[in-house]
């Protein structure tokens, strides 16, 4: 268990030897203690947050956290664009073009979103009630460990 | 009309003669060039520096150039998203959602366990299952993670292996962004330029109901193909591929993939050419050339495993 805990460490110092800024392109990035879906949180990231990442391993970047902690990343919820939360404001200061910057909250987004529940064209009643169907890790672990399903090969 | 349409126009008025040419020349190229942005960018540098145009409007046509570049792969996970949602709901408007919350929870507790173990396990808002009250044999992932699964399809699963294999190749179909391939380049090109052009400020009523307008067409080319023309019949195998490997990450067998393909082929059969075997090509294609990549049709469900489905399964049927 120690060696597996110090292996762990020794590829998170190793990664952040080389570490690069990356921004969290998803709305909840789960920092975990493993790198696996399934493993435990150590911290939640915001969209547009930017983390340090250490070289990907099998789509896995070791990070560390603005607040200093550190774990797994999948390369699915980090983008290596900047991610500016406001247009207009960011362009300046970070004196990069749009086009290098992702946009957040620009193009097709909750402003159009907005825009069609207030015409009536779209009932988002459902979507609501589905995207609130969470599972959390603990209970993703129990229903495999039921089905008698291991830990998977990730 | 586009924004390159309306640019082009308005230098038109403004600034007849050789000038205009010029410039007619430079947006040409950006619109019938759409690979070749440093050829319209150059034109528009060029343009600028003799004074054809302002510095504005040359930068402005190099936007233009990059909104034309663009294209599907270029939508990030937000954007996908908001697509994702409004296709869901616009599904919704033909297929009402079975309110069985046991049923769902068990559907969402499967398909993100799964989706766990996806070459694309993070998006924007994570991936969510809900139950169609229809008994076509149907389902659709909606961009972004949403998929929606008609109880005929879950009906048409003897166990859990056979739901996840179904599930997954769902999974797959968002992990590929599959939907997002189906929009019209034509609508992103606009709505890109929109969104490059009011980078610098903040979007006013006008561009947003051009793009509002673009996201509905985005929108309404999604759910064609879902409900309607269906994915290419390459897209369909790489999902199976794909679903296959997902199914041997997680642990479950491949093989109930094939198994679940053969009893779909059977079904739909007899159901006429509805539903699934509208949009998919068919079962049983897709069965014989799943079982010569994987092997083994030997599938069968673990008694824990079993014993969760038939429990789902009741509350599904109940009612009806």
């Amino acid at each position: 268990m120690k060696i597996k805990v110090l292996a762990m460490l020794l590829a998170i110092w190793a990664g952040s030897a080389f570490a690069a800024s990356m921004s969290v392109q998803v709305r909840n990035c789960k920092v975990r203690a493993t790198p696996s879906q399934l493993g435990a949180t150590v911290a939640t990231v915001d969209y547009g947050a930017v983390v340090q990442a250490g070289a990907v391993q099998k789509g896995w970047y070791p990070v560390t956290t603005a607040d200093g902690k550190t774990g797994w990343v999948h390369e699915s919820a980090l983008s290596k664009k900047p991610i500016a939360m406001r247009a207009g404001t960011s362009d300046a200061a970070t004196g990069v073009s749009s086009d290098e910057v992702s946009l957040a909250g620009k193009g097709f987004n909750e402003q159009v979103e907005a825009k069609l529940r207030k015409e009536g064209k779209l009932d988002y009643t459902w979507v609501d009630r589905m995207a609130a169907y969470n599972v959390s890790s603990d209970q993703l672990m129990k229903f495999r460990l039921q089905g008698h399903l291991p830990g998977g090969a990730q | 009309m586009s924004a390159i349409s309306n640019l082009r126009s308005q230098i038109l008025n403004s600034r007849p003669g050789i000038a205009g040419v010029a410039l007619l020349s430079a947006l040409s190229t950006v619109m019938f060039f759409s690979g070749c942005a440093e050829v319209s960018e150059a034109g528009a540098g060029i343009a600028a520096a003799a004074g054809v145009i302002s510095a504005d409007e040359a930068q402005s046509i190099t936007r233009s150039a990059k909104a034309v570049e663009k294209s599907w792969q270029d939508l990030t996970p937000e954007q996908e998203y908001y697509i994702g949602r409004a296709v869901v709901a616009q599904v919704l408007q033909s297929y009402a959602p079975l309110d069985r919350p046991q049923a769902n929870d068990y559907l969402n507790l499967l398909g993100q366990s799964l989706a766990a173990f996806s070459e694309r396990p993070e998006t924007f808002g994570g991936y969510h299952f809900l139950l169609l009250d229809s008994d076509e044999i149907n389902a659709f992932a909606a961009p972004g993670g949403l998929i929606l699964v008609t109880r005929g399809m879950v009906r048409c699963c003897q166990n859990e292996d056979e739901l996840a294999a179904v599930l997954a190749h769902e999974i797959c179909h968002v992990e590929q962004k599959h939907g997002l391939s189906a929009i019209k380049q034509g609508r992103l090109t606009e709505a890109f330029t929109i969104v490059a052009a009011e980078s610098a400020k903040q979007m006013g009523g006008e561009e947003l109901a051009a793009l509002t307008r673009e996201f509905e067409g985005s929108v309404g080319d999604v759910v064609m193909t879902l409900t309607t023309s269906g994915y290419s019949r390459k897209q369909e195998r790489s999902a199976d591929a794909a679903a296959a490997e997902l199914l041997q990450r997680a642990a479950y067998p491949p093989a109930a993939m094939v198994a679940m393909l053969e009893r779909m082929d059977a079904r739909l059969s007899n159901a006429g050419g509805l539903g699934f075997a509208k949009t998919h090509p068919s079962a049983k294609s897709r069965a014989d050339a799943l079982r010569a990549e994987i092997g083994s049709t030997a599938s069968g469900s673990d008694p824990a495993r079993q014993q969760r489905f038939a429990s789902a399964m009741q509350t599904i049927v109940a009612g009806k």
